[in-house]
């Protein structure tokens, strides 16, 4: 499939031509493919957010271009609104942007501005707030009633209800509780299978990213460090520790039993998997084989 | 973009005009200030701004940062030369006569002692504001205003709400920051449009940003309770403010240096 975010020699300096000017992207070459599901992990301050944030275009490259489903981003800055409806971007803390009186009104603030028909506006609200587990009376309520989570889901519907064909979402789970996480997270898995859309997932949580992304960008000092499918991110183990980053618990567990002399792979980064490998090593034991 | 806004002018330094007791800055910019209105003379002027120019050179701080500070007031340095220059009639005849317009010698005079004063005026006041921080420019207020207490006004709180909202403006201006890309990315369109337009298009920002402020303020209210804050009484300080000698010696030596200008007041007086 076609890439439908290229990036070429991106690079971004903060304040340059100032005495204080810093690196926040340096050198970075990527294409994402349509369709794929791809974490985004890096140590803070790697350059992550500055990444992305460049995706719809919030920031403007320093040098190098962007080609997002194969235009190139910064050819004609007035036409820059384009792409931000081709990208939808998910903040930090979205539920800090809400501002209408309705939940409905506030998912329906991004395809206004798109300039579509009221109908086209009311499905496509509805559509997106199903999608994200808001319900009918929920809608009808004023955003600042709602809980911190469901807070977060209006925010991410208010995205998605945009239809983007790339949908960004730096740390959506970051301080909710442990379901609200699992929800929200596997409510966007859901909807990258059911829609078909690319999604790029910022998250500090390697278990999030092993569960649901397919392939894995890692940032390290304002440069791409690594970019694979997942099982081959996590089988860098070492490297990804020097970077000040972890590797989910589980792969933890079975690099220690390799240390240990148990014969075992080490790509191992789900618990299906762990399971299924731990259970056929167990056999091969049974059976006799050395292991 | 609006990060770039500089809120306050504190130009940070180790020069000795720095390290003075902020109260004691004050006092003396109070004085230069008078001192430049008893100074009426375009001797006594020139005297001021060399002194000016002296402390500033003491100080250390660029010249650039002068004329930063004098452009927002230049039309009104110009309005006032100008004003001055037409209107203000001497006696004999005009200089110049050229329809209803007449200048005076008189007219010429007091035009650049006017201009004179409000550039010395701008550049002394902000002299203050460069090498003093917003948080000890404070302190120093709140002290001198003590007194006033006994008359019943609130003179701490007056200084703990001014510093608290210097020390909200950054976070607000980055919270705006934030604000405003997290609409951008939902397509609002900020910076085209009518004037009516672009008012509407506000208050998906404006919104967003008072509902945090209150939320700051009242997460704030609650730390300083839970920190036993309770008004002034009986408070006491981690840095007390103390004149120390160089400040002794500072007010002495500016209050000679204001002396001296102010008497050339008597030598001029023939002319």
């Amino acid at each position: 499939m076609a890439a439908i975010i290229r990036a070429e020699h991106l690079s971004h300096i903060y304040g340059q031509g100032m005495p204080d000017a810093s690196v926040a992207i340096q050198d970075i070459n990527l294409s994402i493919e349509e369709g794929d599901f791809v974490g985004l992990i890096g140590s803070t301050g790697s350059g992550k957010s500055t990444l992305i944030n460049h995706f719809n275009g919030i920031l403007k490259p320093t040098s190098g271009k962007l080609y997002v489903a194969g235009e190139d981003m910064w050819a004609d800055p007035r036409q820059i609104r384009k792409f931000r409806f081709l990208v939808g971007l998910v903040f930090q803390y979205p539920e800090y942007q809400l501002f209408e009186e309705t939940v409905e009104k506030d998912i329906a603030y991004g395809p206004s501005n798109m300039g579509l028909s009221e109908e086209e506006i009311r499905r496509r609200v509805h559509s997106a707030a199903e999608m994200c587990g808001i319900d009918e009376a929920m809608l009808q309520k004023s955003p600042f009633e709602l809980s911190g989570g469901q807070k977060r889901r209006v925010a991410i519907a208010g995205v998605i209800a945009m239809q983007p064909r790339i949908l960004v979402l730096d740390e959506p789970a970051a301080g909710l509780d442990p379901e609200g996480r699992d929800n929200i997270l596997s409510q966007i898995k859901a909807y990258h299978k059911q829609t078909g859309t690319t999604v790029v997932l910022v998250s500090h949580s390697m278990e999030d990213i092993a569960k649901y992304a397919d392939k894995v960008i890692v940032m390290d000092q304002s440069r791409l460090a690594m970019y694979d499918t997942t099982e081959k991110i996590f089988a860098r183990a070492p490297e990804l520790l020097a970077m000040g980053l972890s590797v989910p618990q589980i792969t933890r567990i079975f690099l220690r039993l390799r240390e240990l002399g148990v014969d075992i792979p080490t790509d191992v980064y789900t618990m299906p998997y762990a399971v299924k490998t731990i259970l056929k090593a167990v056999e091969n034991k049974k059976g006799g084989a050395p292991v | 973009m609006i990060r770039d806004i500089t809120i306050g002018q504190h130009f940070p330094g180790n020069s000795v005009v720095h390290r003075l007791d902020p109260r004691m800055k004050i006092l003396l910019t109070i004085g230069y200030i008078i001192l430049l209105f008893v100074a009426a003379n375009p001797g006594g002027l020139v005297l001021s701004a060399v002194l000016l120019a002296i402390l500033y050179r003491v100080s250390r701080i660029p010249l650039k940062l002068i004329l930063r500070s004098l452009k927002p007031i230049l039309p009104i340095i110009l309005f006032t030369i100008v004003l001055n220059l037409f209107f203000i009639s001497g006696e004999g005849e005009p200089l110049v006569q050229w329809g209803f317009i007449r200048i005076y010698a008189e007219g010429i005079r007091y035009a650049l002692i006017m201009g004179a004063r409000i550039i010395c005026l701008i550049a002394g006041t902000s002299l203050l504001t460069y090498t003093t921080s917003p948080i000890s420019l404070t302190d120093g207020i709140e002290r001198l205003l003590a007194p006033f207490a006994r008359l019943h006004l609130p003179v701490h709180e007056l200084a703990m709400m001014m510093t608290i909202a210097l020390r909200f403006i950054p976070t607000l201006i980055e919270e705006t920051d934030k604000i405003m890309n997290a609409q951008k990315a939902r397509g609002a369109q900020l910076d085209s449009g009518t004037l009516r337009q672009r008012m509407k298009a506000m208050v998906p920002i404006l919104i967003p940003l008072f509902i945090s402020a209150f939320r700051r303020a009242d997460e704030l209210a609650m730390a300083m309770e839970c920190r036993c804050y309770r008004g002034g009484e009986g408070r006491t300080r981690l840095k007390q403010l103390r004149f120390t000698r160089t400040d002794w010696a500072a007010a002495v030596v500016c209050i000679a240096a204001f002396a001296a200008v102010a008497s050339t007041n008597l030598l001029f007086q023939g002319l």
